[in-house]
């Protein structure tokens, strides 16, 4: 940090370095959140029309049974995430981490490949991958396993289609945190655990684990926001729909629809309201989680 | 955790051999769909339904040529407008990646070298920014373009990312561990203006931050849905990743031309990705690193 005494450049210069930031913050971000605290108690036809409804955005969503089906699906996603996705990652990662596997550059692009693709050209593909009769899935699953070619993945099998697209997407993403994470674990430790006989496990338990936890823990973070704004992967496998009975809406897609397909920008500021308290509340537990335990290391 | 150090030779080859077999494994599964992708990009609808990934039973190693077609990119070059789309993408992408990473390494550089009023503050509201989650801004961002005429321009599907409060904080950072103050003092005496010490003395000691950035941002902007198509209205102002969704028309739907726009849309961000590998994990894994 510079602590010259006497100031040897004009006031205004690092102002104008932050001008743009500052702009762009006020204008686009701060007032729209300001914005949007009012437009949760309105109800609009459109950006143009707008009438003050005070709570009742909040009640009308409580009581519509689309609302619960989009958290219960999104809890469902971010679960698969947190709980397979991501050991699986670590797995993978432990895979890679030794330097006796040969071409480990080569594995780790290979892994890596799929979040290249970007999400809605994942989710075009993994439509045409999942659907029945002419999918690739049930197409191979069926010659090597004679599973069941008109399985109806993308009519009553939508989470675990999803869960299935982005573990395939996001995998080894999520190994390359854990590959820098791993190269925090001291190896000297690892050796003088197993000197003294320590197994396997308990090895990972009591050495791997505790270096890693702090890259986990941001892992497990960005998961979860990214899970509950889940929007192009299911609006897109579903051909820009919910899927039959709602079986794909996510609370992004339920907060597009009410804002854009039936116009109500009101309550889906609403609906946006209730999704940031949910994440803000995850961030919290998650920094007093991972406070407590480095309290108790 | 690496493969235990087994007493007995044997023992190590039995571990290696499981560990590569659940490599081939999972990378097979990675890279079908590629394959599978490509193969149908030049098939005809009728090949598509019939084989799943080289039409068969022809008289070169069982490969049948006929199956094979050029129409999906005929149809996408010459009559669905591919190339604009294209075009589109690479201006909305560069533009934001450019003046995104500019506007984050000056905010950066405030933050970390400048002692001003306000600087507490500015700090705690990037911080702050962080959090606000993007769907949050999704409906009343449209409200405010609406009401500032900007729906349907790219101004108003660019502008409001191209100072993201997550790239002010990377440069900050960057800018705290490998900048020495003594560089730039040493500059000021030599009567150096400060702007000119941010182009010529600064950036370039944040250049790897700067390659990552640019590479995160543009491939981001690349892959954006849903900001274009709230934002965007007319065909031809389309990028890439709404059109391609777009060519499953409700009336007719071409299995072939849609995966070849897929790999036209694709293609470039693996070959980015190939040349920079190295920047662009550095960049993927920035925030973490730092925490």
């Amino acid at each position: 940090m510079s602590s010259t005494t006497a100031r040897q450049y004009p006031a205004w210069v690092p102002y104008f370095f932050l001008l743009p930031f500052l702009g762009v913050f006020l204008v686009f971000i701060a007032y729209p959140m300001l914005l949007s605290a009012t437009m949760a108690f309105q109800q609009n036809a459109g950006p143009g029309v707008s009438e003050p409804v005070g709570l009742k955005n909040f009640t009308w969503m409580v009581q519509d049974p689309a609302f619960w089906i989009a958290v219960k699906n999104t809890t469902i996603f971010a679960a698969a995430s947190v709980f397979i996705q991501l050991p699986a990652a670590l797995g993978l990662a432990l895979l890679l981490n030794s330097d006796k596997i040969k071409g480990r550059g080569l594995w780790r692009m290979i892994f890596f490949a799929p979040v290249l693709v970007g999400l809605p050209f994942v989710a075009i593909l993994a439509g045409l991958i999942f659907e029945k009769n002419t999918g690739l899935l049930n197409v191979t699953l069926n010659a090597l396993f004679g599973f069941d070619q008109e399985f109806p993945w993308l009519q009553e099998f939508v989470m675990p289609a999803l869960i299935v697209a982005a573990f395939w997407m996001y995998v080894g993403f999520n190994m390359i945190y854990f590959l820098a994470a791993l190269q925090n674990v001291n190896k000297d430790l690892l050796e003088a655990a197993q000197v003294d006989g320590a197994n396997a496990w308990q090895r990972f338990r009591n050495v791997t684990i505790p270096a890693i936890k702090p890259v986990a823990a941001f892992v497990v973070l960005l998961s979860l926001i990214g899970s509950f704004q889940l929007f192009e992967l299911p609006y897109l496998m579903l051909n820009e729909s919910a899927g039959p009975e709602n079986r794909g809406l996510t609370l992004v897609m339920y907060l597009y629809q009410q804002g854009f397909d039936r116009g109500d920008l009101g309550y889906a500021s609403a609906v946006g309201w209730v999704l940031a308290v949910a994440l803000f509340a995850f961030a919290i537990v998650q920094s007093v989680i991972s406070k407590r335990s480095e309290a108790d290391a | 955790m690496s493969a235990p150090n087994a007493a007995s030779t044997k023992r190590f080859d039995l571990n290696m051999l499981i560990v590569y077999l659940l490599l081939v494994v999972f990378a097979t599964i990675t890279l079908v769909p590629f394959v599978y992708l490509l193969f149908s990009a030049f098939k005809s609808t009728e090949s598509f339904f019939s084989f799943v990934f080289w039409p068969t039973q022809g008289a070169w190693y069982d490969v049948d040529w006929q199956g094979f077609t050029l129409d999906n990119w005929r149809t996408l070059f010459f009559e669905a407008g591919i190339v604009r789309a294209t075009v589109n993408s690479f201006f909305i992408s560069s533009v934001t990646a450019i003046l995104a990473t500019l506007f984050s390494a000056m905010g950066g550089y405030a933050l970390a070298k400048y002692r001003f009023r306000g600087r507490g503050l500015t700090t705690l509201v990037v911080l702050g920014s962080l959090a606000i989650p993007f769907a949050l801004l999704i409906a009343p961002g449209y409200q405010l373009l609406y009401w500032l005429g900007l729906l349907d321009t790219y101004t108003g599907l660019i502008l409001p990312g191209v100072a993201p409060a997550f790239g002010v904080y990377l440069f900050r950072q960057a800018f705290i561990s490998s900048l020495p103050d003594a560089l730039i003092e040493a500059a000021r005496i030599d009567g150096c203006g400060d702007i000119r010490i941010f182009f010529q003395i600064a950036l370039p000691m944040v250049r790897p931050m700067i390659g990552a950035f640019l590479l995160i941002t543009y491939l981001a902007t690349w892959n954006n849905f849903i900001s274009p198509q709230i934002v965007i209205q007319s065909a031809d102002k389309l990028p890439l990743s709404v059109f391609v969704a777009q060519l499953r028309g409700p009336y007719s739907t071409s299995y072939g031309m849609i995966m070849a726009g897929t790999l036209v849309a694709i293609t470039p961000v693996l070959v980015l990705f190939l040349l920079l590998q190295r920047d662009f994990i550095a960049g993927l894994t920035a925030g973490a690193v730092k925490g």
